[in-house]
């Protein structure tokens, strides 16, 4: 008998198209029932195959969450780094070979609170780095507490009245800070994420995808808002494609409008291209490439 | 004829029911029976209309089921 159970005729050599990209001996994951991370992930992988990257030079850097799990799931060059640091991993590894593609995929917690300095600082330079950010909206790994992105009015661990503080507006902080690519999906999304995320694999500069996922276990289960299914038709309601829209009117609510979209794709001189010109400019004949002192 | 198949890893499934509720075609729903961990996995109630769109694999974040169209 087949490993699936199906009344249809399976061809004998079918496979999951996910399954060479993970590391199958440590599944099942530990993300919880109507989590949406493994979804986003799925995304990447057609992202992948559809940009025809060259596997061999492409690394995923995570930090610590949830989402930081995806570096330990994913079967191509990881690092699983410390928490809040990903950008700074992300950055040596970048410098260090120019010629690796290197994604960052990370939680709102780890990128924005333990990390946003390291965040805003790679945005300003313009790294080229692809980072890909899974919001749930709180510090889901620890308990549900209060993030920068948790919402007003909702409930969480450390407000158990309701959160008062104002919330980041990852878009427009991205885009503010110098991002040159910034688009906003939810895991309801996923042929355009996996259509965005293929974008940025094939785009020069700092790109940055926030992807807004359930939390069935802390965020939701507390708000009384359902499970996994249940955000996902709300997701589906209350999101509206709005490309281009001005990202100052994109912040998230509780239970409103998500404006999700491609915000700004712009061009300008990455890091390596400016530092390359400048020491050109300074030291003339004396600069060698990175590529040719490291041999790579 | 169905176009395509799905293929569900039943042991791997937690039952979130997102592969059931998008669909585009209606072919699957979650079954009354549970797998080795408690869960109720889908199961293919609409065989023949299967366009193996691959959504459901797109969506299951457990990477328990996927779709494809037959060679033909």
């Amino acid at each position: 008998m087949s490993e699936f159970e199906c009344v249809m005729e399976i061809p004998e050599d079918a496979r999951n198209p996910v399954e060479p990209f993970l590391r199958m001996d440590r599944m099942p994951h530990i993300w919880c029932p109507g989590c949406g991370i493994g979804t986003t992930v799925n995304c990447f992988v057609r992202a992948l195959l559809s940009s025809k990257s060259d596997l061999d030079h492409v690394a995923i850097v995570s930090g610590i969450g949830c989402t930081g799990r995806v570096a330990g799931y994913a079967n191509l060059d990881s690092f699983h780094t410390t928490h809040g640091r990903a950008i700074p991993f992300a950055t040596g590894l970048k410098l260090a070979n120019p010629k690796l593609q290197v994604v960052v995929y990370s939680g709102d917690g780890d990128l924005f609170a333990i990390g946003g300095n390291h965040f805003i600082h790679a945005a300003r330079r313009n790294m080229d780095l692809k980072v890909i950010c899974v919001n749930n909206l709180t510090y889901a790994m620890t308990g549900g507490q209060t993030a920068p992105t948790t919402p007003g009015q909702v409930i969480s661990a450390t407000a158990p009245y309701g959160v008062f503080e104002p919330a980041f507006n990852l878009v427009q902080l991205a885009e503010a800070a110098g991002a040159a690519y910034v688009a906003r999906w939810t895991t309801y999304h996923v042929t355009q994420l996996a259509r965005s995320m293929g974008e940025v694999l094939n785009k020069k500069g700092f790109c940055f995808i926030e992807v807004l996922s359930p939390c069935p276990t802390l965020y939701q289960r507390r708000n009384k808002m359902g499970d996994g299914l249940d955000t996902m038709k709300y997701y589906k309601e209350a999101s509206k494609i709005r490309h281009g829209a001005p990202t100052g009117e994109c912040a998230l609510t509780k239970s409103g409008e998500i404006v999700v979209g491609k915000f700004v794709d712009r061009d300008r001189p990455d890091y390596l291209e400016l530092m390359r010109t400048q020491l050109h400019e300074s030291l003339g004949e004396r600069y060698a490439e990175p590529e040719a002192v490291c041999g790579l | 004829m169905a176009k395509g198949f799905v293929a569900v890893t039943v042991e791997r499934c937690k039952g979130c029911g997102f592969c059931v509720e998008f669909c585009p075609t209606k072919v699957l729903d979650l079954s009354s029976a549970f797998n080795s961990k408690g869960y109720h996995p889908p199961y293919v109630v609409a065989g023949e209309k299967c366009s193996g769109c691959d959504l459901c694999g797109m969506y299951c974040p457990d990477f328990a089921i996927f779709g494809a169209r037959y060679a033909r």
